[in-house]
């Protein structure tokens, strides 16, 4: 008996076309994303309806976590730099070059000025061990009091940079207090006009807001 | 990689003209389809692909040289107070208190839909509009919310909150601290419903 020959096919697949997907999916990701930011803590932010996109320049953000910590920062590296230069000399920090180098590539900033010299000097791994733990900048409503260093994290940052726009990123569950000293700490300095930074939630149907969107598609 | 060589091996063997051996053009892109992939899943986990959304918010703005005329005065009949105070609860009342000798009727509601703080919202809009039509208001009166969060409040209710204002096109509101009266009256109806 003869068994009938299977043909043996060959098992190499053409990946030519398979390669074209995924460097085709690898350039629309890399076009159409951009890097996370660098964050010391994690903050969920409230939903709202606003589609208002933030601006990618000028931004001084203002993030609160869930305890009502306060960490400060801006984005521009040169300004960083001028900034930290011109905080040295008015407070008197005596930061080294190697130190204020650290500061202008670095993130958000959650430390009290006396504590500002050491923790600019740790390794990226002592920092982050040091977000978790600190009490954040220091805060008040009034920008006269001189515990009040946000205040003056605010006035330098907008010497260097007037045009800054400022953002707060706030965790839902920070205490409202938290959040009203640095509206009241902006309102000394006269800014009343902000952003607060939110996700975006559907507009409820039926609702003022949803109507201009109805009668479009009708 | 994916293929399999079937020759065995022993194909030359046999014939005795050696022949200029053809080179295939073929290219396995197997491990180029994995580089492919792996910067995908790398590009995935560290990017971001929406941009935060933000709130524009406007504070009422304060100067303690400001005159007392030069002030905006709110009208009573316009004026909605909303207090919000721990738990996400929202005590409401119309007008804006001033008046002592005539406490205003405080009631609780919630950020839950339906029959939280949009329908109260709805309701005083369209009070104030049939006001306007009636001719007891000029219509240039708006509603004017004006939104007071208490210390226990957290951040949520005061984004919630000043969200529903767009929600339902307040055009006119404002962030005021709270006053001893205001948080009296909180604590005035908390004590009433406390008993029930």
């Amino acid at each position: 008996m003869s068994r009938p020959k299977i043909a043996r096919k060959s098992t190499f697949i053409d990946m030519t076309a398979m390669c074209d997907v995924a460097f085709l999916l690898l350039s629309f990701f890399m076009l159409a994303t951009k890097f996370k930011p660098d964050e010391p803590v994690v903050v969920v932010t409230p939903a709202s309806i606003s589609k208002v996109i933030l601006p990618d320049a000028d931004i001084m953000l203002i993030t609160v976590d869930a305890k009502g910590r306060v960490f400060f920062s801006i984005d521009n590296k040169s300004i960083r730099k001028s900034l930290i230069e011109n905080v040295d000399e008015w407070k008197g920090l005596g930061l080294s070059d190697a130190e204020m180098y650290q500061f202008s590539i670095g993130s958000s900033i959650g430390a009290p000025f006396n504590q500002l010299k050491g923790y600019l000097a740790a390794t990226p791994e002592a920092r982050a061990a040091y977000d978790k733990t600190t009490a954040g900048v220091p805060t008040d409503t009034s920008v006269t009091n001189p515990d009040n260093e946000l205040a003056m994290w605010i006035r330098s940052a907008r010497n260097n940079n007037p045009k800054l726009r400022i953002c707060i990123k706030a965790d839902g569950e920070a205490s409202y207090p938290s959040i009203q000293k640095i509206i009241s700490t902006l309102a000394g300095w006269k800014i009343f006009k902000f952003n607060l930074i939110t996700n975006l939630k559907a507009v409820p149907p039926g609702t003022y807001a949803s109507q201009p969107a109805e009668t479009a598609a009708k | 990689m994916a293929e399999i060589d079937t020759s065995g091996g022993g194909g030359h063997k046999k014939g005795g003209v050696k022949k200029a051996k053809k080179l295939s053009t073929r290219v396995d892109l197997t491990p180029m389809v994995d580089l492919g992939f792996l910067l995908i899943t790398f590009f995935i986990f560290t990017t971001t692909m929406s941009k935060p959304k933000t709130m524009e918010i406007n504070m009422p703005f304060k100067d303690e040289n400001m005159k007392k005329e030069e002030q905006s005065k709110v009208k009573e009949s316009t004026a909605l107070t909303l207090l919000l105070s721990k738990d996400h609860r929202v005590y409401y009342y119309e007008g804006i208190g001033s008046d002592a000798t005539n406490p205003p009727k405080v009631e609780i509601a919630y950020f839950k839909n339906p029959g939280g703080i949009r329908d109260v919202i709805i309701d005083k809009k369209a009070k104030v509009d049939a006001l306007v039509r009636s001719g007891a208001l000029q219509a240039t009166d708006k509603t004017t919310v004006l939104i007071k969060p208490d210390f226990n409040s957290t951040y949520e209710d005061f984004v919630n909150i000043i969200d529903e204002m767009s929600i339902n096109g307040i055009q006119v509101y404002a962030v005021v601290d709270i006053s001893p009266v205001d948080k009296e009256f909180i604590a005035l109806t908390e004590a009433a419903n406390a008993g029930k």
